[in-house]
């Protein structure tokens, strides 16, 4: 049994809201990662995965837990300190729009190449020229764009720079926070299938964060889901789509558009999420949206049961 | 940027706008008699001459004289060199202090933002004018006091814009990657941040240039800073208002009309300027 | 003429800085009563372009080059602006992307859905705020009389969305044209909102045109689509038909690039090549440069539609 890489224990992040009041914006998460593993994390919107991404990218502190980084705390030094130390090339995040992830100031060359300075030290130009030029051989950026601004790039050859940005410092987590959400189908073909093909190649672990659960299906071997601040359930991708056990993760794989199922009424997910402020630390935070829900649900936190191989679910009934 | 890459954004960006390459021939034009203005005019500044007193223009006197028979043409070259001087050293000194400041309290937020802020409305509660008018009366009749007061009314202008464009990049995601990368704080702002910032603030220090002009203009016409005989802009407008009356319209027109050019000229240069130092512009 | 709306041989272009953009050429489409049309295409292929134009709300720096759009016996390209302003709202209406951002921000939502209902019909002032709250109802919003009194930044994203779509069927539209709906909402609020649009347009036999750059998903809702690539329709079929036998190479590939729950990522194909620039001459097939079954006659003008069945017509000259 491989040591994960990464490790989450009991994270939390809670923001305090005027009054007295935090707002739960992840709340007692666990979450492992192997090394090599692609790891698919779901959600709707404020559900906590990008809070949770920040946290576990360290560009944020969490209120309480640990991040084990092989074993290593990280979460133990604020993240002011920690972008010093060499841990920090260890975890890398391609984030979503990348018309707003390039620095518009900032030539190709120059935005691949400020990482490896600032995380390896790098000072040799012609070092650097070649560790560039590797990071853009390595996502098919063609040579001649290394010069450009990224005003004179297109979506799908900034995805790329943003990518090269990332593995340039051959990190051995890559955190993908929607990375082609905001690019064309045919575009996003192309870099789903190099994401692919440089996990295998440069022995990464994934965390791929994405609403389009179709995506996500694609790439990772497990998914995590989660909602109003908890995971709720956690699954083989395969065992996710054909065996959901959590409610919420059935509604929203029955809410996927599939052509196959033209024309019938499927039960639907209405409402809205609960306030994720102050909330009831007793109840369950699906209770009152879940078609189900018994009092059990309102006086006892459902807690993640293991259901079968690697599959765990938060719910009395699942 | 390189020497070549620049030249070549400059001719750009000038080639684009027909105005903005009148602003520069204008912008030389004041810059040549600031640097040389002692030798190009015609006649010696001081050198008043009795028998001379308020002559209209004509072939001898292109700007005719003043009332002390001193060659208004002469004055208003030698002048350049004050007005353009106190000007720009105000401006680059409430730029760099704005900035800083700025900068620090958009990006840092917390106890920065609160006291910088408040320091920032302290100076603002006054009518500027007014607080300029005290802090030279405080410090002492001279060039040098001006220029300090100018700045210091200047600097939450600068101040404020900073920090609202600080503030605004803050949570982008290039920022974010900068900190990933392993930039600590001030180097995120520094190298990340403000390359970005500079354009918009270069177009306003542009403008701000002709404010500038005009306030120590302001403050020397109602005598406080230069003292006659010293030829500048805002103290021959004062000494000619006297004429207006009486008809001797040289006196105050043709150093009235040196302020106007010279603002002018700045004002258009900003969106030159602009152009210029804008990435998304760069070729 | 049975169809609801009828656009023939739309062209369109805009005047740019940067020279002529033409951003439709000889665009054909029909939408019959009751029937959901969906126009699937990536950024740049027109689609939004062509709703405005249906709506006549075309960029004052766009001309039309030719081309009519019929619709109630009016052609929206020649009508006169008072009766364009008639059919909007009553005849004709269209939803938007991002809900909150296309409803006034500091108006209530009762209020919003009560001015289009005293600018069309002729109810009374006094009836105005109960037949808001009876829009609301329609498209389930739960608590309608105290929703009424909301804000926009107030309501959730499919919440703002379902306002909108009570806006828009306020005074029972023949067609409604929904323009990228449900992008940005959630898969699960998606799932609510289409099934809203579809159960609406069956229950009043109304038309509608779905925009949308997710094929899935008009896989699932659209009886019949459009196809549409670098300002041309390339392909119309019904849905069924499209999908297991696409005939134009862009379709394909297309349907290719798609994930869906049974692509695997090595299967995922990528179109080659970008959109052509629209500024410049184009050949005759906008997809040609990307295509590999590109012969030399696909050069020649006019481009003709190429009918494999009554219902499914290609633009190509080498269908599949």
């Amino acid at each position: 049994m491989t040591p994960p890489l990464l490790q989450a224990r009991a994270l939390s992040k809670h923001y305090p809201v005027g009054r007295g009041a935090m707002l739960h914006a992840v709340d007692a998460v666990d979450l492992a990662i192997a090394p090599g593993e692609c790891v698919g994390l779901v959600g709707e919107s404020g559900c906590g995965k990008s809070t949770l991404v920040r946290l576990l990218a360290r560009l944020i502190d969490p209120t309480s837990g640990s991040v084990l980084l092989e074993g290593q705390d990280i979460a133990a030094v604020s993240q002011a300190k920690f972008v010093t130390t060499p841990q920090r090339s260890r975890i890398q995040v391609v984030f979503q729009d990348p018309s707003e992830s390039l620095n518009p100031a900032f030539r190709v060359f120059q935005s691949i190449a400020d990482p490896l300075k600032r995380l390896l030290g790098l000072r040799d130009k012609a070092k650097l020229a070649m560790l560039v030029h590797r990071a853009a051989d390595l996502v098919g950026l063609p040579r001649e764009l290394i010069e450009r601004y990224p005003h004179q790039l297109s979506g799908g050859q900034r995805a790329r720079v943003g990518i090269a940005r990332a593995i340039a410092v051959e990190p051995s987590l890559l955190i993908l926070d929607e990375p082609t959400s905001a690019l064309d189908v045919s575009v996003q073909a192309v870099i789903l299938r190099l994401l692919a093909d440089l996990r295998t190649r440069l022995g990464m672990s994934y965390l791929f964060v994405s609403h389009d659960l179709n995506v996500v299906r694609l790439l990772c071997s497990r998914i995590v889901v989660m909602y109003v601040g908890r995971v709720v359930e956690a699954a083989p991708t395969e065992t996710l789509f054909t065996a959901p056990r959590h409610p919420y993760t059935r509604a929203l794989i029955a809410a996927i558009p599939d052509p196959a199922r033209r024309g019938e009424t499927r039960p639907r997910l209405d409402g809205s999420p609960s306030s994720p402020v102050d909330p009831d630390p007793n109840t369950c935070r699906f209770y009152g949206r879940c078609l189900r829900g018994a009092d059990r649900c309102a006086t006892e936190m459902p807690a993640l049961r293991p259901f079968g191989e690697a599959h765990l679910a938060a719910c009395h009934f699942a | 940027m390189s020497a070549t890459t620049l030249a070549r954004n400059v001719g750009h960006a000038f080639g684009q706008n027909r105005l903005t390459l009148v602003a520069v021939a204008i912008l030389l034009l004041l810059l040549l008699c600031a640097a040389f203005g002692q030798q190009i005019a015609p006649y010696d500044p001081l050198m008043t001459n009795g028998g001379a007193k308020l002559l209209a223009p004509d072939a001898a006197h292109l700007f005719g004289t003043d009332a002390l028979g001193r060659d208004i043409l002469s004055r208003v070259i030698v002048a350049a060199r004050l007005d353009l001087g106190m000007a720009i050293s105000a401006v680059v000194l409430s730029f760099l202090g704005g900035l800083a400041l700025g900068a620090v309290a958009g990006y840092f937020g917390g106890w920065s933002d609160r006291i910088i802020g408040r320091g920032m409305d302290t100076i603002m509660a006054f009518p500027l004018f007014v607080l300029a008018m005290g802090i030279v009366a405080a410090l002492g009749n001279s060039v040098l006091n001006i220029i300090i007061a100018t700045m210091i009314i200047n600097l939450p202008f600068y101040c404020r814009f900073a920090r609202g464009e600080v503030n605004v990049r803050r949570e982008m995601g290039y920022v974010e990657a900068a900190r990933m990368g392993g930039n600590r704080s001030l180097p995120v702002l520094v190298h990340h941040i403000i390359p970005n910032i500079l354009p918009p603030m270069m177009v306003q220090a542009s403008l701000n240039m002709g404010w500038a002009i005009l306030n120590a203009a302001g403050l020397s016409f109602i005598g406080l800073g230069v003292r006659p005989p010293t030829p500048e802009w805002g103290i021959m407008v004062s000494e000619g208002a006297s004429f207006i009356i009486s008809g001797e319209w040289w006196t105050f027109v043709f150093p009235g009309a040196a302020l106007v050019l010279a603002v002018f000229c700045f004002n258009l240069l900003g969106d030159g300027m602009r152009d210029l130092l804008d990435p998304r512009q760069r070729i | 003429m049975t169809a609801q709306l009828l656009i023939e041989d739309l062209s369109l272009v805009f005047r740019t800085r940067h020279g002529m953009v033409r951003a439709l050429e000889d665009v054909s489409l029909s939408v019959e009563r009751g029937e959901i049309v969906g126009v699937v295409g990536e950024s740049g292929s027109g689609k939004s372009v062509m709703a405005y134009a249906v709506m006549g709300l075309q960029d004052p720096a766009s001309q039309v080059l030719g081309g009519r759009i019929m619709f109630g016996g009016l052609d929206m390209l020649r009508a006169s602006e008072a009766a364009l302003a008639e059919m909007r709202g009553r005849e004709l209406a269209m939803i938007f992307q991002s809900p909150r951002t296309a409803l006034n921000p500091i108006r209530k939502v009762g209020r919003q859905i009560a001015d289009i209902l005293r600018q069309h019909t002729t109810s009374r002032r006094g009836d105005l705020r109960k037949h808001a709250i009876d829009a609301l109802a329609r498209v389930r919003i739960p608590d309608p009389a105290r929703r009424c009194e909301a804000y926009p930044f107030e309501l959730s994203g499919g919440m703002c969305q379902r306002v909108m779509i009570a806006m828009a069927l306020a005074c029972s539209p023949s067609l409604l044209i929904a323009d990228e709906p449900t992008t940005g909402l959630d898969v699960t609020t998606q799932a609510v909102i289409m099934d809203l649009i579809r159960e609406m347009s069956r229950d009043a036999r109304m038309s509608t045109l779905l925009i949308t750059h997710d094929l899935g998903l008009a896989g699932e809702y659209c009886d019949r689509i459009a196809v549409m690539h670098a300002g041309h329709v390339v392909e119309v079929a019904p849905i069924e038909e499209l999908l297991s036998r696409p005939a134009h190479p862009y379709t394909r590939q297309l349907l290719a690039a798609t994930p869906t729950s049974r692509s695997t990522v090595e299967e995922l194909v990528s179109i080659p090549g970008q959109l052509p620039d629209l500024r410049r001459e184009l050949p005759a097939c906008r997809f040609s440069e990307r295509c590999e079954r590109h012969v030399g006659t696909c050069d020649e003008r006019p481009l003709p539609w190429t009918k494999l069945s009554p219902t499914h017509m290609v633009r190509c000259r080498v269908p599949l």
